[in-house]
């Protein structure tokens, strides 16, 4: 028999039954909850009468419609009144459930994929859920993380378990050293580029590779985040000695004799030598050029220093309709530069990279430096925890001095569900993670890019080469 | 759940690939406690102009297609986000079968939780319907136990599901009551993966 992967090997430990029909029964160990995917599913244990299984096991903050403005003046001062009573009733659901909850305003709340790691919640080994496509971020830790739907939810709650159908194996191995300039983000999005944002459709993806293992914890974040976007249902990584040194002594970390425990364990952790790859892509990161996407997904992508291809190029007659419709979406055409393209807006934000890392990287880029004149620039931090810690290496100040709006936490532009939007034509540089047509505002136009190019754009006003500004 | 069986019913073409999420419902008919209600904002960008005015060049805005219950549409249906307000939208807008060259992950599971069949079928396949939907006449039958879609032209294809999700849509199952069957297996699992393992909870 061939060795397991680590996917295999976390599914398999974690399989409570299989029914006859071949569904499996799968264990959860952690279920992250926010308030908006979370409010029907406690509505539907309500009217059936069910009760939550293990709210131990479960984590709740709010992140998805939360101002970044006054967080402390509360719920009742938000100013939308659909996303206020999203907020009220996660306030009510896990109180009456039992739930540990970071509110708005909390120093420990922020995007439920900042906290959870931030928080050792996420460990190596583990089955992590959330209502939220992004879940796949914790798979840096080498635990299986995916996003659920909200019927899935109200199941994890009622049952611990949830049922599901095994994915595929696929190994994407990153080669060689980047040079400066080129950071996780620009990774991740050569990545979907070259397999397209279909490409791991019915797979989970393990990352590996020299490249990988250089990354910080925060950059193998970033990398495993992304892997929805081309498709995949999680993404992981398997954890070393980044992953246990990152761990140690957090609040939700194993402590004295579990660690000693837990440690034994999650060193077994890692694809078995002769394990069997449904799918296998390798990418060297030595000759990447930081990457920005052209079009209205995220596998529409070249290098700054490229030209945005022709819809013709494509072989597939929708790969090249899409193409031309992402275009005239995005008010460009093929053969045009991406280096030196006008922005109106700048987001140093999300689930992606708004984590003290990436703080410090735009700042050391910004520091002295003046946005240019009719840009909007914002910096939101992915907890207030994160934010806590700028604030004390002061790279707030230096935010603020070169004309960035420094906000509090949320998902905030990432998705516009508050009310930080683009107008529409407005085009915007930003390090989220999904360029879809109408995403950040009807008509906003979204390149995504690692912070240090967002922060090369912010000083330039346009889209620019950040290797020759650092 | 309402089970499907077979359907009878016109179909509206969406000769689009990557329909994400996003686009089916936007952001700002997220902020809500409901799961119906939400058929005015299914893609809403597309059905819309700015000043909320029917764009008359979308199917869903044509009165031929006024009571379509099946779309087709191209490949990567459903992705990007896991929001499941995507199924509850199409739903409520009364739709009940989507028939697409593939589907994204997580939008396709929602799908089942809500009596909602997605079909796959090859990209060949899916241009000869979107061609039929287009004709005057777009009436199509879906059979979910013979698992067979009839065109208007009386031509058929046969299409691939997972035998338990097949079960689910025909029978209306709850997963939740049939998950609460198999409690011992639950609790007996919890009970031994905590032995020599502190640090679980």
């Amino acid at each position: 028999m061939p060795g397991k992967t680590l996917y295999d090997k976390i599914w398999d430990s974690h399989l409570v039954a299989t029914e006859s029909d071949g569904t499996s029964l799968l264990y959860i160990d952690l279920h992250l909850i926010h308030e908006v995917t979370s409010p029907q599913a406690f509505a539907g244990l309500r009217a059936a009468g069910r009760a939550v299984r293990r709210p131990d096991l479960m984590l709740a903050v709010a992140d998805h419609n939360t101002p970044t403005l006054k967080q402390d003046a509360g719920i009742a001062a938000v100013a939308d009144g659909e996303a206020r009573l999203q907020l009220e009733t996660l306030d009510r659901n896990v109180a009456e459930a039992g739930v540990e909850y970071f509110p708005m305003g909390d120093v420990r709340n922020g995007i439920v994929h900042v906290v959870g790691p931030e928080q050792g919640r996420t460990q190596p080994g583990m089955t992590i859920v959330c209502g939220d496509s992004h879940t796949s971020t914790h798979g840096a830790f080498g635990a299986l993380a995916f996003g659920i739907g909200t019927s899935e939810v109200e199941h994890v709650m009622a049952t611990q378990t949830l049922r599901a159908r095994k994915a595929k194996n696929m190994r994407v191995r990153f080669e060689g050293a980047p040079a400066r300039g080129v950071y996780a983000k620009d990774y991740v999005l050569a990545m979907i580029g070259a397999i397209g944002m279909g490409g791991g459709t019915g797979h989970v993806i393990e990352y590996d590779g020299p490249a990988i293992r250089a990354l910080s914890m925060e950059a193998r974040m970033t990398v495993c985040n992304m892997s929805i976007e081309a498709g995949a249902r999680a993404g992981l990584i398997a954890p070393d000695e980044n992953t246990f040194r990152y761990l140690m002594g957090r609040a939700g970390a194993p402590k004295g004799g579990a660690w000693q425990e837990a440690l034994l364990y999650w060193k077994t952790l890692h694809a078995d030598p002769d394990c069997v790859w449904d799918a296998e892509h390798t990418i060297d990161v030595s000759s990447l050029a930081p990457q920005v996407t052209w079009g209205t997904n995220p596998g529409q992508v070249c290098g700054v220093d490229e030209t945005i291809p022709s819809p013709d190029e494509y072989e597939e007659a929708i790969q090249r309709d899409t193409a031309r419709r992402a275009l005239a979406y995005m008010g460009l055409e093929s053969g045009q530069k991406l280096e030196g393209l006008k922005i109106d807006r700048v987001f140093i934000g999300s689930c992606t990279n708004a984590r003290i890392e990436d703080l410090r990287v735009v700042a050391e880029i910004v520091k002295g430096a003046r946005v240019a004149a009719g840009v909007r620039a914002l910096v939101v931090p992915g907890s207030g925890l994160v934010r806590a810690q700028a604030e004390e290496e002061e790279l707030d100040r230096i935010f603020i001095d070169a004309g960035f709006e420094w906000r509090e936490p949320g998902c905030s532009m990432c998705l516009g569900m508050n009310p930080d939007i683009a107008a529409p034509g407005e085009r915007v540089a930003s390090t989220s993670n999904r360029n879809f047509e109408g995403r950040q505002g009807r008509g906003a136009r979204t390149h995504l890019m690692s912070p240090a190019s967002a922060a090369a754009a912010a000083l330039a006003g346009a889209i620019t080469d950040v290797r020759g500004m650092q | 759940m309402k089970p499907f069986t077979t359907l009878t019913a016109p179909a509206a073409p969406l000769p689009i690939a990557n329909l994400d999420t996003d686009q089916i419902i936007p952001k700002q008919f997220l902020a809500t406690v409901e799961r119906t209600g939400l058929a005015k904002g299914l893609f809403y960008d597309l059905r819309f102009d700015e000043e909320g005015r029917e764009k008359p060049d979308c199917p869903l805005n044509q009165s031929a297609f006024a009571d379509a219950q099946i779309l087709i549409a191209g490949a990567n249906f459903g992705c990007g986000s896991s929001r499941e307000h995507a199924p509850w939208a199409l739903a409520d807008f009364g739709i009940r079968a989507l028939i697409a060259p593939s589907f994204a992950d997580i939008f396709y599971n929602n799908c089942f939780n809500n009596g909602l069949l997605p079909i796959v079928l090859p990209q060949g396949a899916v241009d000869e319907l979107m061609a039929e939907a287009k004709g005057a006449n777009h009436v199509f039958v879906v059979d979910l136990a013979k698992q067979i879609v009839s065109a208007p032209s009386g031509k058929t294809f046969n299409f691939d599901i997972d035998p338990g999700r097949k079960r689910k849509l025909l029978e209306g199952l709850d997963d939740i009551g049939l998950s609460l069957k198999r409690e011992e297996d639950i609790a007996r699992f919890e009970d031994l993966r905590r032995i020599g393992a502190a640090w679980r909870r």
